[in-house]
């Protein structure tokens, strides 16, 4: 077979991803023929800067899920093809059978593994990690700045000191002291799973409570709800301990996920913070604690709804950070296995030929930049669309 | 102000005390420590070898007392090993043990001595230290301004086509992390295959001998992450000022437009951009990390490296206890130089 000229392989990618196409017309089309019903979703759609940022992230979303579910990668991520080691985008696979894809599109890097489809691979890896870490971090820093802001005193000292503490630390020497094996050997990273992924916990129980302990039954339902399919997640993820057997959460994925999150919480406990201590002057949480509401309904129902704004902007570029987090974790070789497809191992290893193969390195660089790009256009429509109301 | 001053210091002590101890117990736990045995000793020791390697050199103490010592408050260790030596830790190599000082840690200005470098502590760090300051130097040098007058360009006039599009520049510079533009630009301007070779892939020579070509692509590299968040932040103000109502008079009294840019606005328009840019230079430590490994620029990012991978105690607690004090430092700079600026802040 021949090699691909540039023109075929833009083609034969843009094919590969027919999926991806497919998904991003349906959603556009649909979210813009309603999208005076969609509240701020759909007020995205007036913005130019903001489509753009959705399209982009979207394209990722759906490029990663169709990834995953094997619809669109031409190669198995981890496969090494004899002789195809560094070979050039739009090389024809020697020896290829029946049912396999003729080409590496995208070339192969120096295990001879085929380049585009770990960059499909790798974006499953960033997909699956970055949202909910920064879900997370947004818990622990809402569960703790709200009260902070709240009370004040000496709970906002001893909680600012710490936060300031951590963020004290060089990011990168915190990874290396975190994610190492020997540190992983001493237990530490599970205990530290233990504390933050309680505050999600801790937060809904409080979300129900504070509003509905006025109706008990109603109050009964959704606790006893919450606590089931959290202490379950909970034991799961934290304590691999599910007792179904049905949740585990993979060692090294959870030292990761741990670290990411205690870097991101401290910054957003400031936020939090910050923007209660606006929001708690204001008359109408006044008439709150006039009319006899207790201190966490107060926080939860009345200061937290009127921060959403600046905190849904703050959350999408905070996943942008999380995913340039997760790419220097890569990028040092911590945490994740050394095989992983995740763009900033694979970064890592294209840098150390980048003088000769250009190939291996700047496919994962550019897609790593093209989500980063799109969470934060997507963060400045919704602040545009946001600030207008 | 001095009480203020005073105040700000006590936390800035406590913060380093706490944060030294954070990492002192982290890199003392047993398995870091049965690492350093293993890599200062050989890779095939058995478990009592390991636990004699680590007591003969008083590793082994609880971590509180090594921490005093190491910190300078307690008694440095003199332990008779099984092997017949006598150690102590301040003990000098070829002078006499008796003449050896009680107390040797930071307060006596003893860093200790690294184990992968086999150096003091405090002369590895002052010499990496010059050079990645000198990075910095020209990092900030080529920053700052083009920061500011991106961000003033773009802000005096909201909304029109160079406001959109210098922002969206500032947008893909603050999207893309060194480690990605790193990347590209050495593909572009560096790969001997199919690039333009204007410049060098590698910083190493510059350490000795910095050239435009040997020492813009690390320094480009890292200025560009730090420009994007400046630069917004400067249109933001720059954007607000440009409302005010003295903007408005001076316009209407016939002020020309560039006039009012620099005499009126630009004053009161920099006073947020300062705060941001001495906050911003912690960030650029992280950067400075990626770009010394990644030009292989054996500067302080390059040690922090080299120290955290070998698990080499006593240098690593330098590194932090350094940039701990920049972190520090430069948030207290902040605080102050935002009061001066703004007369209608005043330190309470």
């Amino acid at each position: 077979m021949e090699p691909l000229s540039f023109t075929q392989i833009t083609l034969a990618i843009l094919a590969e991803l027919l999926p991806v196409w497919i998904g991003l017309a349906a959603v556009f089309f649909l979210s813009l023929r309603y999208r005076r019903r969609l509240g701020l979703y759909g007020k995205l759609f007036d913005s130019t800067i903001g489509m753009i940022g959705f399209a982009i992230v979207l394209f990722w979303v759906l490029t990663a899920i169709f990834g995953a579910l094997d619809l669109i990668g031409t190669h198995d991520p981890l496969a090494q093809a004899s002789g195809m080691k560094n070979k050039v985008p739009g090389t024809p696979l020697r020896g290829a059978e029946d049912g396999e894809y003729g080409w590496y599109l995208l070339g192969g890097d120096n295990l001879a593994r085929d380049v585009f489809s770990r960059v499909i691979a790798g974006a499953w890896e960033v997909i699956r990690i970055a949202p909910f870490a920064t879900l997370f971090a947004f818990m622990v820093g809402i569960t703790l700045g709200l009260p902070a802001a709240y009370y004040g005193g000496r709970l906002d000292t001893v909680l600012s000191f710490i936060a300031n503490l951590v963020l004290a630390f060089p990011v990168i020497l915190l990874f290396y002291l975190l994610v190492t094996p020997e540190i992983v050997a001493t237990g530490i990273p599970v205990y530290m799973a233990a504390v933050l992924f309680l505050f999600p916990l801790i937060f809904a129980v409080i979300l129900f409570n504070s509003r509905f302990h006025v109706q008990p039954a109603k109050r009964n339902l959704y606790l006893a709800v919450t606590l089931v399919v959290g202490l379950w997640l909970y034991l799961g993820i934290a304590w691999n301990a599910d007792p179904l057997g049905i949740i585990s959460f993979p060692p090294n994925l959870l030292v990761v996920f741990v670290a990411v999150v205690f870097v991101n919480s401290p910054t957003v406990f400031r936020i939090v913070r910050g923007l209660a201590l606006d929001i708690k002057t204001r008359d109408y949480v006044a008439a709150a604690q006039t009319r006899g509401e207790g201190p966490w309904y107060i926080m939860l129902w009345e200061i937290l709804p009127n921060a959403r704004g600046p905190l849904i902007v703050d959350f999408c570029l905070r996943i942008g950070y999380t995913t340039i987090l997760l790419g220097t974790l890569g990028f040092f070789g911590l945490g994740l296995s050394p095989e992983s497809p995740d763009w900033g191992s694979t970064i890592n290893e294209g840098r150390k030929l980048l003088s000769i193969y250009l190939h291996p390195a700047l496919p994962p660089a550019l897609s790593l930049l093209s989500l980063v790009l799109g969470l934060n256009l997507l963060a400045d429509g919704l602040r545009e669309e946001s600030l207008r109301d | 102000m001095g009480l203020f001053f005073l105040r700000r210091l006590g936390v800035m002590l406590l913060t380093a005390l706490c944060l030294t101890f954070i990492v002192f117990w982290l890199t003392n736990l047993h398995p870091n420590l049965e690492k350093l045995a293993k890599t200062q000793g050989n890779f095939r020791m058995s478990d009592e070898a390991v636990a004699t390697y680590l007591g003969n050199r008083g590793y082994l103490q609880s971590t509180p007392v090594k921490y005093g010592q190491w910190l300078g408050v307690l008694p440095g260790y003199v332990i008779e090993g099984t092997d017949g030596e006598t150690r102590g830790r301040c003990f000098v190599n070829g002078a006499d043990p008796v003449d050896a000082p009680t107390f040797c840690g930071v307060l006596q200005g003893d860093w200790g001595s690294s184990t992968v470098f086999r150096d003091e502590v405090s002369s590895i760090i002052a010499t990496r230290l010059a050079l990645t300051g000198k990075l910095m130097f020209w990092v900030l040098v080529l920053m700052i301004p083009a920061a500011l007058i991106v961000g003033v360009l773009a802000g005096m006039r909201e909304g029109s086509r160079t406001d959109r599009s210098l922002s969206v520049v500032s947008i893909v510079s603050t999207a893309t992390p060194e480690y990605v533009s790193g990347v590209i630009l050495i593909a572009v301007f560096a790969s001997s295959a199919v690039g333009l070779k204007w410049f060098k892939g590698t910083a190493t020579s510059a350490m000795e001998n910095a050239t435009f070509e040997n020492f813009f692509l690390p320094v480009f590299t890292i200025a560009l992450y730090g420009m994007g968040y400046i630069a917004r932040m400067t249109r933001a103000s720059m954007a607000e000022v440009m409302t005010a109502q003295y903007i408005r008079t001076a316009r209407l009294k016939g002020v020309s437009f560039g006039n009012i840019v620099v005499k009126h606005a630009l004053r009161n328009a920099l006073i947020a951009p300062f705060t941001v840019i001495m906050l911003q230079i912690p960030w650029l430590l992280n950067g400075v990390v990626i770009v010394e490994t990644l030009f292989n620029y054996k500067g302080f990012g390059w040690t922090l490296v080299q120290a955290a991978q070998n698990n080499d105690i006593e240098l690593l607690l330098g590194v932090s206890v350094v940039s701990v004090v920049v972190v520090l430092i430069t948030q207290l700079i902040s605080d102050i130089g935002y009061v001066y600026l703004n007369p209608r802040i005043s330190v309470s």
